[in-house]
């Protein structure tokens, strides 16, 4: 039983850590939501933060032409296609017949 | 209708959080006693890709539960600048509003921050995406740790999943939001920080990210 409730405490301290550091701008910073550095940061952090993740995601994959090929295509097929399923799911066929 | 275009958008992070999802759920039940449903639990109350698989590790240590909240919140210290680039942007409010925070995972805010402007306008889209999302978690959390140890996962062209919805979303940042200078740059310090210390990549990318973003504030607008 000793078990169960540190694992429960563990879950609780858990989900509270991780809210917090979703939370924690919306209280900074409720009184300053027109502030200019605010709307500076909210249009231009996500196109720099899909930069990022795009490529902390890909280092998971093999360093290889393949996944990179792979990896052009859909940014082609997204390009021209605008149809997000399509364009992952050429990808990831490209991706198994490359590797 | 816009149920349905929630549906279509989550897509992409159901064949990413499912599998992962799943790992994580053998990952768990593998390397602990515990029952499943702690499993689900964690999918439901902690809802972190990484932060998860690192707490199986704490767990099987019996950390304490004061290392347990410093680790979990330097792990996840990201999500920081995900609520600062959407603290002016957010509309929803009470429930909704508070439930999207609590599940502002990596995939979710890139999600919402590249969908199309008409689809932006309402955005009871966003919460209705973090549920899917989280619910397609949640069911891979259960599923794993149901089917136990000894599962052998096809990972066969899945792990191209998650890099490929990324890709989608970049592509889509920058027909919306075309700075190419600007995300360049990005890829640039990308690079530089894998290379100098692959484990806090994320991190390190973010804070040279965000000073380069600050030292520019005021001297241009990221055009071209």
């Amino acid at each position: 039983m000793e078990g169960l409730a540190y694992l429960t405490g563990f879950i609780l301290v858990a989900g509270i850590a991780t809210f917090v550091t979703r939370a924690l701008p919306f209280w900074i910073f409720r009184k300053q939501e027109q502030h200019p550095l605010l709307q500076y940061l909210g249009r231009y952090l996500p196109p720099v933060m899909m930069v990022l993740l795009l490529i902390y995601a890909s280092g998971d994959l093999p360093r290889s032409w393949g996944s990179l090929i792979a990896l052009i295509l859909v940014a082609l097929v997204q390009w021209y296609g605008r149809n997000a399923l399509l364009s992952i799911f050429l990808g990831t066929l490209a991706y198994i017949l490359l590797s | 209708m816009s149920q349905l275009s929630a549906v279509r958008y989550s897509i992409p992070v159901l064949f990413g959080y499912l599998p992962l999802g799943i790992a994580f759920g053998v990952l768990f039940v593998s390397e602990l006693e515990y029952p499943w449903y702690f499993a689900t639990a964690m999918g439901a109350f902690i809802f972190a890709g990484s932060a998860q698989f690192l707490s199986v590790g704490l767990i099987a240590n019996q950390a304490s539960l004061f290392e347990v909240s410093v680790a979990i919140l330097l792990l996840n210290a990201r999500h920081i600048f995900y609520g600062i680039s959407l603290v002016t942007e957010l509309k929803l409010s009470g429930l909704k509003r508070w439930y999207l925070i609590f599940a502002l995972t990596d995939e979710t805010y890139s999600l919402i921050t590249s969908l199309p402007e008409p689809t932006r306008n309402s955005q009871q889209i966003y919460w209705k995406l973090a549920a899917l999302n989280q619910f397609y978690w949640v069911s891979g959390c259960t599923l794993g740790a149901l089917m136990g140890a000894g599962l052998a996962i096809p990972s066969t062209g899945l792990e191209f999943v998650l890099p490929a919805l990324f890709m989608v979303l970049c592509v889509e940042q920058y027909r919306y939001n075309p700075v190419p200078s600007l995300m360049l740059a990005a890829a640039g310090i990308a690079v530089f920080s894998m290379w100098l210390w692959v484990d806090q990549m994320l991190i390190l990318s973010i804070g040279l990210a965000l000073s380069l973003l600050l030292i520019t504030y005021r001297g241009r607008q990221w055009k071209d």
